[in-house]
């Protein structure tokens, strides 16, 4: 291990991958100092473990099966967290909704951070009036209320898991084109990027190579400080009706059904919108700790 | 300004267009029912103006739009305006009421954060400001009607008014508590204040998040400028130093971070209004939604972009109004 982590932490790296990895492990260590960052960082790897394991723990047909015989138990050892008003079990179907979760951020981040890059890169590289354009298109975007338009489009397209994402990342991108446009700007005119120009690099190249590696950093921090909006947005949606359909176990769709029964069964309302909140304090306290780390504060 | 102003509008209206227009619903359908002949169809069609140019289609609809037409709401069978013009106060009194919340309890709140940087104050701040941005706000209503209506009685439930006080106070201004006050009806007034205090204080923790955390960064940025230092050294009290000349420069990017919140606060009224069947905005969106009642979804959108575009004109003016510096072209 020392061995490793003197190589890593060598000042006088030998080759590109040692210094480039060294880099990481620095980074690494400086965020492992970082409390809340590192609980942040527990709570998003909880999520995904729990999202890919939960056939394993739980049976999906207690998630989606109605037994009506049991409705709105309350906590025992066969229902750690109660069943709901068909007789499903609560923590299995949370824990199936940690599924939904997740594919609802992955699928909004591999649709916002390539269009964001796609306005943004252009914009900060070649200035003029391709930046005017492609900005002031950004700023149309950036002046919608998010929740209303996603609102909106859910109505237009139709309820359902595919129209929400479509809705959430069709508002959420202009942050990640202003963030790459800044991010491109700063690099634009460093001699590297002239050195690659002399060597006759096309334009496409050169961002490719160049500028989207050194923008990717700051816009995956930004990302997942943003998760926690797109998280509550998507849940919102959800719990509206708009979102994931019965019988999905769609966490906010869950909270809305319980609604009903909440005076006399707190827990089929409560303990998934817990699972919300938790989720979208995972990714912010990531998000903060990363933020932290990358501007030197950690 | 004015001229990106008009180019957010255009694009607004143009996005609400598009969803208007290429909804998977047949308007003519929906008017017309599927048993009509194809001569009755025909006339519809042509009287909503489908068999014009998709361009002329948009300019006529911003036409309308500019003279507050939004089309009759299938839902209420009333023009979208009148529903939005009697709806509108609901949600301006629970946004109102959450802002001042947010503004009285938030920028104390971050400018004692700013002053104790790094200490225990400092962390409980950064940490309910925290716990406001991961919190789902459906969710924490419906988790405060439990706790503080239905096992402690403290405020009243949904709804803005008791079944027993309704139609009471004749409408001026649309707010049941002003309205209340005008004819003296203080009975009232206190029971539309119990209806409205946990809603608007929810809502109210989501932007004091905001505003503490914001306060806290320009606060930050003031000490160390030297003329608090100047300050300092002339012998004022730190009281004095920090709560007047430093909180005195912040209130200018403050006022930005406020507006910015309200229009924040309308959008987050459309859940909170849901969870306490408010009569507002955000529950006649959601309700006409359901009624596939599109002018009226694409009415409320508009109004509340609008009032947005507004809200980041107005931030922009004040700013540059109060800092000079912001006027200078860069």
């Amino acid at each position: 291990m020392t061995t490793w982590r003197g190589w890593l932490l060598n000042p006088a790296p030998t080759s590109r991958r040692q210094a480039q990895l060294g880099g990481w492990f620095r980074a690494w260590l400086a965020f492992r100092r970082n409390t809340l960052g590192m609980a942040g960082l527990f709570i998003v790897l909880l999520l995904i473990t729990i999202a890919v394991a939960a056939p394993l723990i739980a049976d999906p047909a207690t998630a989606l099966t109605q037994t009506l015989e049991d409705r709105l138990q309350p906590f025992s050892w066969a229902h750690p967290f109660g069943t709901d008003e068909l007789g499903r079990d609560i923590m299995a179907r949370m824990m199936f909704g940690a599924r939904i979760t997740l594919t609802i951020v992955i699928l909004v981040s591999l649709i916002v951070v390539p269009i964001g890059l796609a306005i943004g890169l252009p914009a900060g590289y070649f200035g003029g009036w391709i930046d005017a354009v492609l900005m002031r298109v950004t700023d149309i975007f950036l002046a919608f209320p998010r929740l209303i338009l996603a609102l909106a489009f859910a109505a237009a397209l139709g309820p359902g898991i595919e129209n929400a994402v479509i809705a959430i990342a069709l508002t959420a991108w202009p942050p990640y084109a202003r963030l790459a446009r800044a991010e491109t700007m700063t690099r634009r005119s460093s001699e590297f990027i002239q050195a690659a120009e002399l060597q006759g690099a096309s334009h496409l190249r050169i961002i490719a190579t160049q500028i989207v590696p050194l923008c990717l950093p700051s816009v995956i921090i930004r990302l997942t400080l943003d998760m926690a909006g797109i998280i509550l947005t998507a849940a919102g949606l959800g719990f509206l009706g708009l979102g994931a359909q019965p019988p999905s176990p769609e966490w906010g769709a869950m909270v809305s059904t319980g609604r009903a029964v909440l005076l006399d069964h707190w827990w089929v309302a409560t303990l998934p919108g817990i699972a919300i909140f938790i989720t979208s304090l995972g990714f912010n306290l990531l998000g903060d700790g990363l933020r932290d780390v990358a501007s030197g504060r950690g | 300004m004015l001229f990106s102003v008009i180019l957010t509008f255009l694009g607004l209206t143009a996005v609400t267009f598009v969803i208007g227009r290429f909804m998977p619903l047949d308007p003519v359908l929906t008017i017309v029912g599927d048993k009509a002949s194809t001569e009755v169809y025909d006339r519809v069609y042509r009287e909503l103006g489908l068999d014009q140019p998709v361009v002329v289609q948009y300019l006529t609809y911003l036409g309308k739009l500019v003279r507050f037409e939004f089309g009759t709401s299938v839902m209420t069978a009333r023009p979208v305006m009148e529903d939005l013009v009697r709806v509108f106060p609901a949600t301006m009194e629970l946004a109102g009421l959450a802002l001042v919340i947010g503004v009285l309890i938030g920028v104390p709140m971050g400018v004692i954060a700013a002053t104790n940087r790094g200490r225990i104050v400092d962390q409980i701040v950064r940490f309910l400001s925290l716990l406001g941005y991961s919190m789902p706000v459906f969710w924490l209503g419906l988790v405060g009607l439990l706790l503080f209506y239905a096992k402690l009685g403290w405020v009243e439930g949904p709804g803005r008014l008791d079944v027993a006080f309704d139609d009471i106070v004749p409408t001026v201004t649309g707010l049941i508590m002003v309205d209340a006050l005008l004819v003296g009806e203080t009975e009232v007034f206190f029971n539309a204040l119990g209806h409205l205090i946990l809603p608007a204080s929810i809502l109210g923790y989501l932007s004091l998040a905001y505003i503490a955390r914001m306060t806290r960064s320009f606060m930050l940025e003031q000490l160390e400028q030297e003329y608090i230092l100047a300050a300092f050294a002339k012998g004022l009290s730190p009281w004095r130093v920090v709560w007047v000349h430093a909180l005195g420069n912040v209130w200018v990017q403050l006022v930005t971070v406020i507006a910015l919140t309200f229009g924040s606060l309308l959008e987050g009224a459309v859940l909170t209004e849901t969870v306490f069947a408010w009569p507002g905005l955000g529950l006649y969106m959601k309700n006409s939604l359901f009624a596939a009642d599109l002018n009226a979804v694409l009415g409320g959108t508009v109004l509340i972009g609008t009032i947005y575009i507004f809200l980041n004109m107005l931030s922009d003016i004040i700013y540059s109004l109060v800092d000079p510096r912001a006027r200078e072209p860069s």
